[in-house]
């Protein structure tokens, strides 16, 4: 396996984007990764792009051609694949990158994610955001992702004790953290009133516990760290990427707290990277609800199962915590295209491991973690990069 | 339930009117819904699965009050959804009915019960199937007794 750099990334803005379309978010941020990393655009030897329902969302899907052909790359052939995995279709569309240059097949290539959400309506959003979950045995009954979730922070507030609380100050200190971000779709703070005053909207979660409904893209150009240097100063290296499944409906999962996707990849990239989870300096994580935050740093092995909620009381998550998780302010304040997310985490993790992120900046990053889940934790992909 | 239509229904009545599950023939372990094979036994138990239906018995390990519901459950909410963990062994997701929302907690005793679950809009088909309630509403002591016993 040849070792793989990240060496441009490219983010649009977060939000209710109304006035750009598809193709217009996509060709924005791979632009900017193109110009960010140095090369010119000849040299590109595949696409790869992370989107969970283009179908639902904007009723077109062979989004793989669209995006190369939007992109002006039509005329030259690139090979370009879509990638879709729920809400872990960003992840996975840099593993597929990664790997294709691992592999010794690629030297360049160019990892894109997308979701526009907002042309549907609200109760649309809901009903193609359920199909990552089982359709057959838990939405038709009537089971939405934030009710999913919201059983597992039930039955983790009824096995550790985790408080309502707790849950509030992952969105506290994600939307603390969204504030310092340009691209974040809410750039606000908030306090412990709104959280627990907002709308119920599955108990015990509630508005303030969700990730919104977001339009946004985000795109890496990756290389072979070989011939990295001849386009950047600063690549980032991926060290590990760590991949895993579980079934679908969150009732056959072996514990309701626990994602064995989230450990099994997590112990896979550990692995690979021949690294602990105690050298990880800032980690992103899939906080699509608060409760996946908390479950996250347990199950990434950064605390004991059931001490996620303490963890998160004693600040060890904040900005300037023992572990900055979220840097970007997660999916709840940056916001949660889905297909973009994921690729979204790794850009974070690349401004923060080149000393970019500003007033987020965490001091001495060397080594990131991003971790993407996909539905309730039927899928899971962890990679780690690392300054060079 | 938008696409699919009827037959995609129809062919899971078993399951979703009668609870039909299967059994591994070599290492006894249940299953909702029924699995081609069993996981752990694999081509052990190729030929051997049996049906079995399951009782509707469980207890409630965890649940959710939906207020925020997709477009075909606009109009029941708020509702419970839970997860039953069946006398049998196997789990399954499930509304819980004729239960105050401020009475439901986990641990509580429930028994399947046959309701409507959605319709497909003002004329398509009605979808029927389980909901599981508390069995202290059952209405005879006799039925009460059998939901306690395991």
């Amino acid at each position: 396996m040849r070792d793989v750099a990240v060496i441009g990334v490219g983010l649009t803005k977060f939000g209710e984007l109304w006035d750009k379309s598809f193709r217009h978010l996509i060709t924005e941020a791979g632009s900017k990764a193109i110009f960010d990393s140095g090369i010119g655009g000849l040299e590109i030897d595949a696409m790869y792009v992370g989107s969970m329902s283009s179908g639902r969302f904007i009723g077109q899907e062979h989004i793989g051609a669209l995006v190369a052909d939007a992109s002006g790359f039509s005329h030259l052939n690139i090979p370009s694949t879509r990638v879709e995995g729920a809400c872990a279709s960003g992840g996975l569309a840099v593993r597929e990158g990664y790997l294709s240059i691992a592999s010794g097949l690629n030297d360049i290539v160019v990892v894109g994610g997308i979701e526009k959400m907002n042309d549907v309506g609200g109760n649309a959003a809901t009903e193609t955001l359920a199909t990552a979950l089982d359709q057959e045995w838990e939405a038709f009954f009537g089971a939405t992702l934030s009710g999913v979730y919201a059983m597992i922070a039930n039955r983790h507030m009824y096995e550790y004790g985790t408080t309502r609380e707790n849950l509030a100050q992952v969105a506290i200190k994600n939307h603390a953290n969204g504030a310092l971000n340009p691209f974040a779709q809410y750039q606000r703070e908030i306090k412990m009133e709104h959280v627990l005053n907002a709308a119920t909207v599955a108990y015990p979660l509630g508005l303030f516990d969700c990730s919104p409904v977001t339009d946004g893209a985000a795109a890496l150009v990756l290389c072979s760290l070989e011939k990295a240097k001849k386009f950047t100063e600063k690549p980032v290296k991926i060290i590990a990427s760590g991949q895993a499944s579980d079934s679908l409906a969150l009732h056959e999962r072996r514990d309701i707290c626990t994602l064995d996707s989230t450990v099994i990849a997590a112990k896979k990239a550990y692995k690979q990277a021949n690294i602990t989870h105690k050298d990880i300096d800032l980690a992103e994580v899939h906080d699509c609800f608060t409760i996946a935050e908390i479950c996250a740093i347990e199950d990434l092995g950064f605390v004991k199962k059931g001490e996620g909620g303490k963890a998160v009381e004693e600040n060890i998550t904040t900005l300037n915590g023992s572990l900055p998780v979220n840097t970007s302010g997660g999916l709840k304040s940056k916001g949660h295209p889905v297909g973009a997310t994921g690729v979204a985490q790794i850009v974070e993790i690349v401004k923060q491991l080149r000393g970019e992120a500003d007033k987020r900046q965490v001091k001495d990053a060397e080594i990131g973690l991003a971790h993407n889940v996909g539905g309730s934790g039927a899928t899971c992909i962890v990679h780690i990069l690392e300054a060079i | 339930m938008g696409c699919g239509g009827v037959a995609r229904f129809w062919r899971e009545i078993p399951q979703r009117y009668n609870l039909i599950g299967n059994i591994c023939g070599s290492c006894n372990k249940t299953f909702f819904p029924p699995k081609e094979a069993c996981p752990y036994c694999r081509r052990k138990s190729m030929g051997k699965m049996q049906d079995i239906k399951f009782s509707g018995k469980g207890e409630i390990i965890t649940y959710t009050i939906i207020h925020s519901a997709s477009e075909n459950f606009q109009k029941q909410v708020p509702y419970i959804m839970a997860i039953i963990k069946l006398n049998e062994g196997p789990k399954i997701t499930a509304q819980i009915v004729d239960c105050d929302i401020e009475n439901i907690k986990i641990g509580m005793k429930v028994d399947s019960t046959f309701r409507k679950i959605q319709e497909d809009g003002y004329t398509g088909a009605i979808y029927y199937g389980y909901k599981f309630r508390p069995c202290n509403v059952l209405v005879t002591n006799n039925e009460k007794e059998k939901c306690e016993t395991k």
